[in-house]
């Protein structure tokens, strides 16, 4: 079966890969792009650990075709902190031990930075819901939403 | 007691403390590299054939289409595994029977259960491997199957395995069946017991089959070398586990296999056992390429352990004044496919949190075609403790006694006999009570169908072989290595101890990981043991560290050794011969090693003794809607007694995360089956775990009741949360509808059916 020649951008750099029409972005970003911080739980878009961004929008990999991703613009847990300065929602979830087994926490960093890029003063409750699709079976949620909560309460001090 | 919790009052510069996890920065990143993270060049990858059917016959496989396929480079059989003969040894959590290990990672004769290993494939790619898989073909004769464990248990149920034979029972059976073992427990007399009580309540419970629902799937990649030798790169809750496991598996040494542990995904008792490591090695073997195995969420549902689904009687008696003359239980365990369900822990644990002078208990291991069980959590107890709580909860309304009360009044203390046998030593139960009475949550009032519940718990906690070493650098830094996977911030933990004990700062010291080469052997993380075991073996580390350093000193100073002591990470001089000798710095002494005697170090291995048992007692409110038989979990509240809390934000989120577990548990998660023995519900969506809008937040109170077992007073913390809140949630739903909840999950159908059956609404 022949490959796709697919060119998109991941973290504001070009790349090109070859991928097979039922390799999903998730498969293309782990095992064609080596970017394995995005990560599996399902593969069915209900564990939110492999979530990234597709041209600005919150998106589960698993559920995005790699052939799809012609041209678009993805960014991944990879991403997020400049460099080795980490972004505000990493340091606070370091702070607030919000992770145990830390396998679902790429997803919730990704998923809470496209929250606060929205809405930089949410409710409990809308951190909830937020984060409703991204599944975390080690901490029962009460740290990390307290700490994407205090992440917001910091990132408003300083804008 | 006093009427206030302990408080533990020795107070450290470490121990205690909330620092960022050493390893935190790589989990917040993404780079910590877990099971499916590792690619090696030339790596093949793998997929397993899994039985279709509950119950059935292997007539033959045929692997040759597969193998005929470009880019296919192996297939394995049982064919290609020793056949283990039946024997039991100490490991897991559990003893483990080889025969069944080897049996369920790949079938023999038959298949026992949907999901089943039958072959396993290796190819270029896992498209490729995915179109192998389907290429074998398996010629079955489907059998009978039995999934309930009450029709397993019946004289005409399909038999499993027709070499099992009930152990426990007298005389022993002459026929094979489904039940494979009876224990029990007795203290005092519960007919006597029975017949001096004034009210007893008696109740059969239910529970259905939940997995330990780790977010991530079994990975693992294997090779194996020309001279035999094999490397493992996984995802497991013990290294040394995988390794004696995957060696007996395959009839190799155990020096012939190296096994690298990645950061694990959460295991809670699921990652304590091999599936498809063997299974990686034996493909690497045949095709002589390294080979990479991740299993699918389905999968991972239909192979691997779930916990047991159960059948539980609890009969309990009490004076008027509410002290308890006999409490009875029965219990029904699923094993799974084979043997080993956690019956007899059940047994165990459930009147464990009280003074009860006539007790007993009758644990049945019962198999049926479902997959094997695998620990979960303090494995067996919150099946047990569903009922018993929620008996007595049921005998405090009898007597229009407040259920805290009730509990305090038989509340076991240190010098009760447990009915397992031990008398208890320190503990801190009747602390948990005091410190829920006074906690606002218990005050709090209640509107219109809502409900408050309270349930105790126990576990006892476990030691056994850790090792620890300690190198110190030349610029006085530490290295820290241990032999147990990090699940869920136990790096920190060891940092934490290792500091205080070497009086320097918590940022010098670098706690790691080793592989099985690279430190001596550990039982596995599990049973709530590295903080209290391994975590003593660094303490013990660091006191020879410490030995070594002194002797440094003194040969720095020209002094003798017994002369010097260790304070505030500096060797001091106690020699009074009038030279005046400035305390040494770790970091001075390590700068000068090579010129007293090379490197600086010191390692353990030890069998830690000493483990403190751990109870704890939560609270629950929930609000029913009597028109869906929905419940909502409007406030939760965990104490527990931790003996101390090394990092005590790590040690409250094991205490949320067990709540939410047993929370989800309680309302939602089961295993459910159609009438082909095939499971329906195989995904996280339809096998509901608790997500973040579901929960409120979970408050936690550490009660610490030091452990006079452990340097700092550690217990192992992480199972006991998971042990009440079954019959915490339970008893708020009683209390809110009047209608006494006797099966589990309490989910909206169910509860709206049991509502209307009442006459409620
Ligand atoms: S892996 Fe994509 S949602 Fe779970
Ligand atoms: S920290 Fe383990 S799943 Fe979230």
């Amino acid at each position: 079966m022949a490959k796709h020649h697919v060119s998109m951008t991941v973290n504001g750099e070009p790349v090109e890969f070859l991928c097979e029409t039922q390799q999903t972005l998730l498969d293309v970003l782990r095992d064609e792009l080596e970017l394995t911080g995005t990560k599996e739980g399902c593969g069915t878009g209900d564990c939110g650990a492999c979530s990234v961004m597709l041209d600005g929008r919150l998106v589960c990999s698993c559920l995005v075709l790699g052939v799809e991703t012609e041209g678009r613009h993805i960014e991944t847990i990879e991403g997020v902190a400049q460099g080795s300065e980490l972004h505000p929602i990493q340091q606070q979830l370091l702070e607030d031990a919000a992770l145990q087994c830390g396998i679902c926490t790429p997803g919730i960093v990704v998923a809470a930075k496209a929250l606060l890029e929205q809405n930089l003063n949410p409710t409990e409750t809308e951190v909830r819901y937020w984060l409703a699709g991204n599944l975390c079976r080690c901490t029962g949620y009460d740290k990390i939403v307290r700490s994407v909560m205090n992440a917001a309460a910091k990132m408003r001090e300083e804008a | 007691m006093g009427n206030e919790p302990k408080i533990f009052t020795k107070t450290y510069k470490w121990v205690g403390t909330r620092p960022v996890r050493p390893d935190g920065v790589d989990k917040v990143m993404g780079r910590a590299a877990f099971g499916a993270d590792y690619q090696l060049p030339g790596m093949l990858f793998g997929a397993v054939v899994r039985s279709p059917h509950a119950h059935a016959r292997i007539k033959s496989i045929d692997t040759s289409a597969a193998l005929k396929l470009p880019g296919v480079h192996a297939a394995v059989t049982a064919a290609d595994f020793p056949d283990l003969p039946s024997e039991v040894s100490a490991g897991g959590e559990a003893p483990v029977n080889f025969r069944h290990v080897s049996l369920n990672v790949i079938a023999r004769d038959k298949v026992l259960y949907e999901g089943h290993a039958v072959a396993a494939v290796a190819a270029t790619s896992p498209g490729l491997a995915a179109e192998a898989a389907a290429l074998v073909t398996v010629d079955y004769e489907v059998l009978p199957h039995v999934i309930d464990v009450l029709e397993a248990m019946q004289p005409d149920a399909p038999v499993l395995h027709d070499d099992l034979y009930t152990s426990g029972v007298d005389p022993r059976p002459t026929t094979a069946s489904n039940v494979a073992a009876r224990t029990g427990f007795t203290l005092g007399d519960t007919a006597q017991g029975f017949a001096a009580a004034e009210v007893i309540v008696e109740r059969e419970f239910k529970t259905e089959a939940v997995h330990q629902g780790y977010i991530e799937p079994h990975a693992a990649v294997a090779t194996y070398a020309a001279d035999g030798m094999a490397t493992i790169w996984c995802t497991s809750q013990g290294q040394f586990m995988v390794r004696e496991f995957t060696a007996k598996l395959l009839g190799m040494d155990i020096s012939a296999i190296r096994v690298i542990p990645s950061e694990i995904g959460g295991g809670f008792g699921g990652k304590t056992t091999v599936y498809i490591e063997p299974l990686a090695v034996a493909l690497a073997k045949k095709s002589g390429r390294p080979v990479k195995l991740v299993m699918s969420r389905v999968e991972v549902f239909k192979a691997t352990g779930p916990t047991s689904g159960a059948w539980i009687k609890v009969k309990v008696g009490a004076k008027r004044d509410g002290k308890l003359t006999a409490g009875e239980m029965v219990l029904k365990y699923q094993a799974g496919a084979f043997p080993g369900s956690p019956a007899t822990l059940g047994g165990m644990t459930g009147f464990a949190p009280y003074d009860i002078e006539n007790a007993s208990a009758e644990c049945w291991d019962v198999v049926s075609n479902r997959p094997k069980c695998a620990a979960y959590r303090a494995p067996g107890a919150p099946m047990a403790a569903f009922g018993v709580e929620s008996v007595l909860d049921e005998l405090a309304q009898k007597l229009g006694m407040c259920p805290l009360e009730l509990r305090m009044k038989n509340a076991a203390k240190a010098g009760t006999r447990a009915l397992y046998g031990p008398k208890f030593l320190d503990i801190g139960y009747a602390e948990t009570l005091t410190a829920a009475q006074v906690h606002p949550h218990w005050s709090m009032p209640l509107g219109p169908h809502q409900g408050r519940g309270i349930a105790s718990g126990f576990w006892f906690n476990v030691g056994g072989p850790s090792s620890a070493a300690i190198h110190i650098n030349e610029d006085g830094t530490a290295e820290v290595v241990t032999g147990n996977p990090d699940i869920g911030g136990s790096r920190a933990s060891m940092a934490l101890m290792a500091a205080e004990v070497l009086g320097i700062d918590y940022a010098k010291v670098k706690p790691m990981i080793g592989d099985t080469g690279q430190i001596a052997y550990s039982f596995l993380t599990g049973g709530s043991r590295v903080t209290f075991a391994t975590g003593k073996a660094v303490c013990e580390a660091a006191d020879a560290t410490i030995a070594e350093l002194k002797k440094r000193a003194a040969k720095l100073w020209k002094i003798d050794g017994q002369h010097v002591e260790w304070r505030d990470g500096q060797a001091w001089s106690t020699l009074d011969d009038g030279t005046d000798r400035a305390p040494l710095p770790l970091a001075k002494i390590a700068a000068n090693a090579s010129k007293t005697g090379g490197p600086i170090s010191g390692a353990v291995s030890i069998n830690a003794a000493g483990a403190g048992p751990g109870f704890g007692t939560h609270i629950c409110d929930v609000e029913v809607d009597p028109e869906t038989g929905g419940v909502t979990v409007l406030r939760y509240t965990a104490i527990q007694d931790v003996g101390r809390a090394i990092h005590p934000a790590y040690v409250e989120g094991q205490l949320q995360g067990g709540a939410a577990q047993g929370i989800g548990w309680a309302l939602n998660e089961e295993y459910v089956y159609d009438a082909k023995g095939r499971l329906q519900n195989a995904s996280v969506l339809d096998y509901r775990m608790p997500v973040a809008s579901d929960l409120p937040m979970i408050d936690t109170v550490l009660v610490e009741v030091p452990n006079p077992g452990h340097p700092f007073g550690v217990r192992g913390v992480g199972e006991v949360p998971i042990v009440p809140p079954l019959a915490a949630v339970a008893n708020a739903v009683s209390r809110a509808t009047g209608v006494r909840i006797d099966a589990l999950p309490i989910s909206p159908p169910r509860l709206l059916k049991k509502l209307v059956d009442a006459g409620k609404v």
